[in-house]
């Protein structure tokens, strides 16, 4: 039905309807499955990243690396004292982030969206708008098909694996799908959802994936944070009315350029970027010893 | 090019950190269990590539175990199963080791069953939590643990092919896709056959009672 953001908007411009509604035709035509039983299974996944977002909040949690143990909680206490630079909203976004990224890195369970590694932007987002704009469920359910269709497309010609594409792909990807969904959470319309997608892929164009001793935690965790953000400023870009220099498709394909362009040292493998400086070095041996 | 469903997407729901190193393997050791259809009392573990070098920090070598156990990808107990393979005496054994041409995320599973047989599954995972299982008891397969799969050994002989095709046209099974393997002529033979819909355990016994089938068993679809 659509494999690029041209054809996903023709086909919404065709039927005069959301993001949203595409794709949810697009599933139902490649699963047999009807459109109760898709919603059913979204409103699961939203349960799930509901429970990762505030889990470790509540209750740090301990993980392999002990590297990020307690910074949800950390967050949502500062947050609560209410004298933060970037106030409120922000600041929840980034403790549903943090939160999630603890909860996966301590082996609990979550979504991914679209990878385990940032698994916490697309929630923090959607948790951050539904609080900001008091939304029903349809409304929610409805962002998850549009992040979705987004993230379809990345996949689709670029790619989401940070050992293929570094950073960029998985957080940038989640990022580029939250900011869709967010604007039309906002009344925007599917060429604005795929402008802001365009705008938050671009803000972090070439980030390379560098995950200290191998382990999801850090810096993976505070990429989740601003990940959530760069949507959520992509967001408000977009809805000033601002308009990306390159369209959304170009922007992907650009991604995966740039990705293929990246050594394999900053893929991933741990050994490059900061995984490869000194203190990275000292978390590795006191996680596994001698290696 | 890839036709992606919203649920490769926004999906699995899975226990962290990885998606490959952590539910991957768990669905490997759960489709593994699910060959093997036999309680077992030791698993060894041969890890090979990426699953060598990194599987403490993903946990790689709890969710096999937890998958092993039956446990699946989303289970929250996951993070425990070393701990409940002790308490349900299965000794479990890991060890790194080099499998030659495969998969960087790649597994052999040994397993020691109650009764004293054998049996070994190898398997890989090959990103986003999806697998293939590539090797049993030394027959290479491909089997994604995504449809219903029934693996058949059998002589190599005329005729059998026939009255497995005959038996679940006659239930109402709709054959997706077949695959025949033997290691050499006159031998022994392995069909795998993925169908459309689940398969009772009464057309599996069926199945069993057919002249020159050896041995038949059942893989229910591993979704997470």
């Amino acid at each position: 039905m659509f494999t690029s953001g041209r054809e996903l908007l023709r086909l919404c411009d065709r039927y005069n309807c959301l993001i949203s509604d595409i794709v949810i035709m697009k599933e139902k035509q490649l699963t047999d499955k009807d459109e109760r039983q898709i919603r059913e299974r979204l409103a699961q996944s939203l349960e799930v990243m509901r429970a990762s977002a505030k889990s470790a909040v509540e209750n740090p949690m301990k993980t392999v690396g002990s590297m990020i143990e307690g910074d949800a909680k950390r967050m949502d206490e500062y947050t609560q004292k209410g004298d933060t630079l970037c106030g409120d909203i922000v600041n929840f976004a980034m403790t549903c982030a943090l939160s999630c990224s603890e909860v996966n890195a301590s082996m609990g369970r979550i979504c991914a969206a679209p990878t385990a590694g940032s698994c916490g932007i697309v929630p923090a987002v959607l948790l951050t708008c539904e609080k900001r704009y008091s939304l029903d469920s349809k409304a929610i359910n409805d962002a998850l098909l549009t992040a979705s269709g987004i993230g379809i497309i990345i996949a689709t010609n670029a790619t989401v694996a940070g050992a293929e594409g570094g950073c960029q792909a998985e957080c940038g990807a989640a990022a580029a799908m939250a900011a869709g969904a967010a604007v039309q959470i906002m009344g925007g319309t599917p060429a604005q959802s795929l402008n802001a997608a365009a705008i938050a892929l671009k803000n972090v164009m070439g980030l390379v994936c560098d995950p200290i001793a191998g382990l999801v935690e850090s810096p993976c965790a505070k990429r989740n944070a601003s990940g959530a953000v760069n949507a959520m400023i992509s967001a408000d870009m977009t809805m000033s009315g601002i308009v990306s220099a390159i369209p959304f498709d170009e922007t992907v394909d650009a991604m995966y350029r740039v990705g293929r362009m990246l050594p394999m040292q900053l893929r991933e493998t741990a050994l490059g970027g900061v995984a490869a400086q000194p203190s990275a070095k000292i978390v590795e041996h006191r996680v596994f010893g001698t290696r | 090019m890839n036709d992606y469903s919203i649920f490769d997407i926004m999906g699995p729901i899975m226990i962290g950190p990885s998606s490959s190193h952590t539910a991957g393997a768990a669905r490997l050791g759960n489709v593994a269990r699910s060959i093997v259809g036999k309680p077992f009392r030791k698993v060894i573990f041969s890890l090979h590539g990426s699953f060598a070098n990194t599987y403490k920090g993903h946990g790689t070598d709890k969710a096999l175990v937890a998958g092993v156990l039956g446990m699946k990808p989303n289970d929250e107990r996951l993070r425990n199963s070393l701990e409940e393979a002790q308490r349900q005496g299965i000794e479990v054994v890991f060890q790194q080791t080099d499998l030659g041409e495969c998969h960087e995320n790649t597994v052999k599973m040994d397993f020691f069953a109650q009764n004293g047989e054998m049996y070994s599954v190898t398997g890989s995972s090959i990103g986003g939590g999806n697998i293939v299982i590539t090797d049993i008891d030394g027959y290479d397969v491909e089997i994604n643990g995504m449809s219903p799969t029934i693996i058949v050994r059998q002589h190599d002989t005329k005729g059998v092919i026939s009255a497995i095709s005959t038996l679940l046209a006659n239930n109402d099974i709709n054959i997706a896709v077949m695959k025949l393997k033997r290691k050499k002529r006159g031998d022994e033979a392995s069909t795998i056959i993925e169908t459309d819909g689940e398969v009772s355990s009464d057309i599996i016994d069926a199945l069993k009672k057919i002249e020159n089938i050896v041995d038949v068993k059942y893989v229910s679809p591993s979704n997470m």
